[in-house]
């Protein structure tokens, strides 16, 4: 039965040709797509600043239990993401001991809804935005922070206009990394919050629906294009916006 | 005037220092390892002391007692590194600017214009610190501090990372600090001949402790039990008057009570005192005044010690008329050869190239 339907997917696949591209975008892939830009901008913006934080901690300071933050960090990158996924569940579900207390005192529900999958995908792409902004901050000449001291800058100060403007070009790989890791998470998006048309449904999910449904295939091409065009752009706004940063610091701030 | 009195210990190293350091320079003056930045960095407050204080005036910036460290933004001290640590991401004039934002508007006595007039980095202001040169980037880092109108200023080793043109180019702007800002100066260095010329006041450090505090001529003379690398390290210091200038040889002679000192260069204050500075290894000695060489400078004195470990060397001590002391290393074979010995009268005989003078004008590097 398996083997019949996926041959009968393929021939589909070859009868459609070129015409694939050119077919007009439904509506239902149109909610997709914008909840999942939707989600992955969230995603990224909202943990930016978590993630700023992390990287600094993790690149500056020495203290007992470093290598366990580092580890917890790093879990989502390792764990199956479908783990992850279930952790989430078991945590921010409505009788998790997170999400119940979060409905209680906010009334705010996380599991099945979209705000529950840019939480998923905010994890899933943690790992990278710390791993990437660490590295430049890490390569930092601190003395030149002690040089910005020395001249009358509090430690804030010297972080808000000598730190963070260096580690500009890391914390825009970083956060990159992290929308295209948002836009692509399946698994842990589809264990904690399902896949709910309009509200949870991602490009992904959206995706893995068609390859389940005969006569997909069209669909699930046309969404993978999406994909590629939405990665493609991505790419290009964070390298224009990474060589805007080096202009401006030759203008002189 | 600044008080200073610490004490720290690292695994290898103990520093254990106090000194004052009032108006004009102040030299922090030993070899790498004597714990000249180690000093710099508790006063600029990189470092804290296990034990000590430091004072400011009336302020009280370090007393480990009372618990007091105040951190190195609050000290308003002017730190130049010796890699000048520009900020890479801002422009040259924001560099300048950049600690002046800090300092509270009724504290900013020195603004942009003279310093960059001083400092002559006027055309520099657009460009970025990765396109400057090494001389230029340390400028601009002179400039910086200054602008954040600091009470003192601490220079670790401004010149050491820089070739010998460019410490000749700095070293004019530095000696012009004093006259037309008048801000106390700290100065970390182990070149000779960049202390004689700038400091009113030498630190002496030897393994973390002072080992000796007064005018250069005082501090930079060797301790009795010095070791040999060390006399072969000693520096005289000369005080003399300008006699004449030989304008078609670019020369300028002396007066000194032991003789004419001819120095190669033009000497700005015909009036008033030159010092110069001669190495110890740049003397010969000679029991008779010597005829057809090309030495120009001959000084008589008399030896007051003679200094020998058993190794190859010995230290001469000479005694000059006016109370100058002059050093010079020889062999123990000339020594005995010419049977030298304490209270007799000797020349001494210095190649001009090597006389290095303190108070030359700028203008004629």
């Amino acid at each position: 039965m398996r083997h019949k339907v996926s041959g009968n997917r393929a021939e589909s696949v070859r009868s459609q040709g070129t015409t694939v591209a050119l077919t007009a975008i439904t509506a239902e892939e149109w909610t997709a797509i914008a909840l999942s830009l939707k989600v992955a901008s969230v995603a990224t913006l909202a943990s930016l600043p978590f993630g700023i934080v992390t990287a600094l901690v993790l690149a500056r300071k020495n203290f007992r239990g470093k290598m366990l933050l580092d580890g917890l960090v790093h879990l989502p990158l390792v764990l199956p993401p479908v783990v992850t996924g279930y952790a989430l569940l078991l945590l921010f579900g409505r009788k998790g001991p997170i999400g119940s207390f979060l409905e209680q005192t906010f009334g705010m529900v996380l599991s099945f809804r979209w705000t529950g999958a840019a939480l998923a995908c905010a994890i899933m792409g943690f790992p990278l935005m710390v791993r990437a902004i660490r590295l430049t901050m890490e390569a930092i000449d601190q003395k030149l922070e002690h040089a910005a001291g020395t001249l009358g800058a509090s430690p804030f100060q010297v972080f808000m206009t000598v730190t963070l403007p260096l580690a500009m070009p890391g914390i825009i790989a970083g956060a990159l990394l992290c929308f295209a890791k948002a836009l692509g998470e399946f698994g842990a998006t589809i264990t904690f919050v399902a896949n709910i048309p309009g509200e949870t449904q991602t490009i992904p999910s959206a995706i893995y629906t068609y390859t389940q449904t005969p006569d997909g295939d069209s669909g699930a091409i046309r969404l993978s294009i999406v994909s590629v065009i939405i990665a493609l752009g991505a790419l290009i706004i964070s390298e224009i916006l990474a060589r805007r940063t080096v202009r401006h610091g030759a203008r002189g701030a | 005037m600044i008080r200073f009195d610490c004490r720290l210990k690292r695994s290898d190293f103990l520093f254990d220092a106090a000194f004052d350091a009032g108006n004009g320079v102040t030299a922090l003056f030993g070899p790498s390892g004597s714990g000249k930045t180690t000093a710099i960095r508790l006063l600029a407050g990189l470092e804290s002391p296990d034990h000590g204080r430091i004072l400011l005036d009336d302020m009280v910036l370090v007393d480990t007692d009372r618990g007091i460290n105040t951190p190195p933004h609050r000290r308003r001290m002017g730190l130049v590194f010796q890699d000048a640590l520009l900020l890479p991401h801002l422009s040259v004039q924001s560099n300048l600017t950049y600690g002046q934002r800090f300092t509270p508007r009724r504290e900013r006595r020195i603004t942009l214009d003279p310093v960059v007039a001083m400092l002559g980095i006027g055309h520099l202001l657009s460009r970025r610190p990765e396109t400057l040169s090494g001389g230029e980037r340390q400028r601009v880092a002179i400039g910086r501090a200054l602008l954040t109108s600091p009470h003192v200023l601490l220079m670790d080793e401004p010149l050491a990372s820089l070739d010998q043109e460019r410490k000749l180019e700095i070293l004019p702007f530095i000696e012009r600090l004093q006259g037309e800002f008048a801000i106390p100066t700290v100065y970390v260095s182990h070149a000779v001949e960049e202390i004689v010329r700038l400091a009113t006041t030498v630190v002496r450090l030897w393994e973390g402790k002072v080992v000796a505090i007064g005018s250069p001529a005082e501090a930079l003379a060797p301790e009795p039990n010095a070791s040999a690398t060390e006399r072969f390290n000693a520096v005289s210091v000369l005080t003399a008057k300008v006699k004449n200038l030989l304008a078609e040889y670019g020369m300028t002679v002396l007066t000194h009570p032991a003789g004419d000192i001819v120095a190669p260069g033009r000497f700005d204050s015909p009036q008033g005192d030159v010092q110069v500075t001669i190495r110890a290894t740049n003397v010969t000695l000679a029991t008779h005044k010597p005829k057809g060489l090309s030495v120009r400078t001959v000084l008589t004195g008399q030896i007051t010690a003679l200094e020998a470990d058993g190794g190859v060397f010995v230290l001469a001590s000479i005694a000059l008329p006016g109370g100058d002391t002059l050093r010079a290393t020889v062999t123990r074979l000339a020594v005995d050869e010419l049977a030298l010995k304490p209270g007799d009268t000797v020349c001494a005989l210095i190649k001009s190239v090597t006389i290095s003078d303190r108070n030359r004008a700028a203008s004629v590097n």
